[in-house]
């Protein structure tokens, strides 16, 4: 009785030990040799803050989000002027400029290729009034210098009404080391 | 009265392309509210000068309720794109994807392919964080000389959107001084790099920008 009882436990377990090899045999070997096979296509992208919610017409939004920035510029950079000069009346006659200096083609052309553009050499920012365009930091008040880049015309005094939105700052204090973003609320 | 009405018109027009929110919080139809939305991206110099911060984050408007059950899809991968020639194509990049609550870093490495299909590149660099809880303090990674986070944070993003919304509903005809930051109070799941300047061109200017992709 007990030898059968040791033959069988014996058998149960040689079988176990065959059958999950048979299953491992059947996974294949993508499961084996990887744990992060597969191909993974683009839903979403971003560069620069706000460019696709403000520049992009509701009906291209996610084919801006799944075009190369390489092609951006010239798949988009009309429809970013056009809604622009739509947009504000500080590009609406054709000499208008922004506080950089960039006239309606040009700013838009900038926009259009949404990167980030980031110096590797010193202070990285969105704009600090002598930095342009070297970063983003978390402390940047990115939505007011979007709305004066659009709005406040060449000197950043054109319709005060709807160039800033005075909140300056974030509800929580930034840390000054990594992970840098404050704890969740 | 005129300019009135066509201000009021332009103001309109320029709140119906901003109220789809703000950075790039629920952008686009095919992303918004699901686990590939990206809500925000920052590069910034890190508290080591010679590093650079990449931040991601993901899945805006969380309430603290909602972000205690909030977690990264395993499904989707996080790539921060480094164009260091500026020819606006990705030199380098670092992918980051979830699994088994880590979140695993690969790279910063030359991709064979660039575009919007991608695979994971087992062969890179390879670093991993646990991801942080919801209430606990920030796991950190440090190896290879690099840094990883990855969990619930505050949304580092502000911004006066509730006027914005006044503003749609004819109800106010310009910002409030001051406003009131519409995301206070509410939360992303982050994903934080830090990386020496070193790994990512040393020098000059880079374009970079992040992308959200679904393993189909």
């Amino acid at each position: 009785m007990k030898i059968y009882k040791i033959k069988y436990l014996a058998i149960a377990f040689l079988s176990l030990i065959v059958v999950s090899c048979n299953n491992n045999d059947d996974d294949g070997m993508t499961e084996i040799t990887s744990d992060f096979s597969g191909t993974f296509v683009q839903k979403d992208q971003m560069g620069r803050p706000a460019v696709n919610t403000v520049f992009v017409s509701s009906a291209s939004k996610d084919a801006f989000n799944t075009t190369i920035p390489s092609e951006q510029g010239a798949l988009f950079q009309s429809m970013f002027q056009t809604n622009l000069m739509g947009l504000s009346p500080a590009f609406a006659n054709a000499d208008d400029k922004n506080a950089l200096g960039l006239d309606a083609a040009t700013f838009t052309g900038l926009l259009a290729t949404d990167v980030l553009n980031v110096s590797l050499d010193g202070k990285t920012t969105f704009y600090d009034g002598t930095n342009v365009l070297t970063g983003r930091a978390l402390a940047d008040d990115v939505i007011t210098v979007e709305l004066l880049l659009i709005f406040g015309g060449e000197d950043f005094t054109e319709n005060a009404a709807f160039s800033d939105d005075h909140v300056d700052a974030n509800d929580k204090v930034f840390l000054t080391s990594f992970p840098y973003l404050a704890t969740a609320w | 009265m005129k300019k009135t009405k066509i201000l009021a018109a332009t103001i309109f027009t320029a709140i119906i392309g901003l109220i789809t929110i703000a950075a790039d919080h629920i952008d686009a139809p095919a992303a918004r509210g699901t686990s590939a939305d990206i809500t925000d991206f920052y590069a910034f110099q890190g508290e080591d000068t010679n590093n650079l911060v990449f931040v991601a984050n993901v899945q805006g408007l969380l309430s603290p309720t909602a972000t205690a059950t909030a977690s990264f899809d395993e499904n989707v991968m996080v790539e921060f794109n480094i164009d260091t020639n500026n020819d606006k194509v990705e030199d380098l990049v670092i992918q980051a994807i979830p699994k088994d609550g880590k979140m695993y870093f690969f790279g910063p490495f030359a991709p064979s392919l660039t575009g919007l299909n991608s695979t994971v590149n087992e062969m890179a660099t390879k670093n991993e964080v646990a991801i942080s809880a919801y209430g606990s303090s920030a796991t950190i990674a440090n190896s290879n000389g690099m840094k990883f986070f990855a969990g619930p944070r505050d949304d580092p993003f502000f911004m006066d959107f509730a006027q914005y919304g006044a503003i749609i509903g004819g109800t106010a005809s310009g910002f409030n001084n001051p406003g009131a930051d519409t995301f206070a109070g509410t939360n992303v799941l982050s994903i934080v790099v830090e990386v020496p300047k070193s790994l990512i061109g040393g020098s000059g200017t880079i374009n970079t920008w992040v992308e959200s992709k679904v393993k189909q």
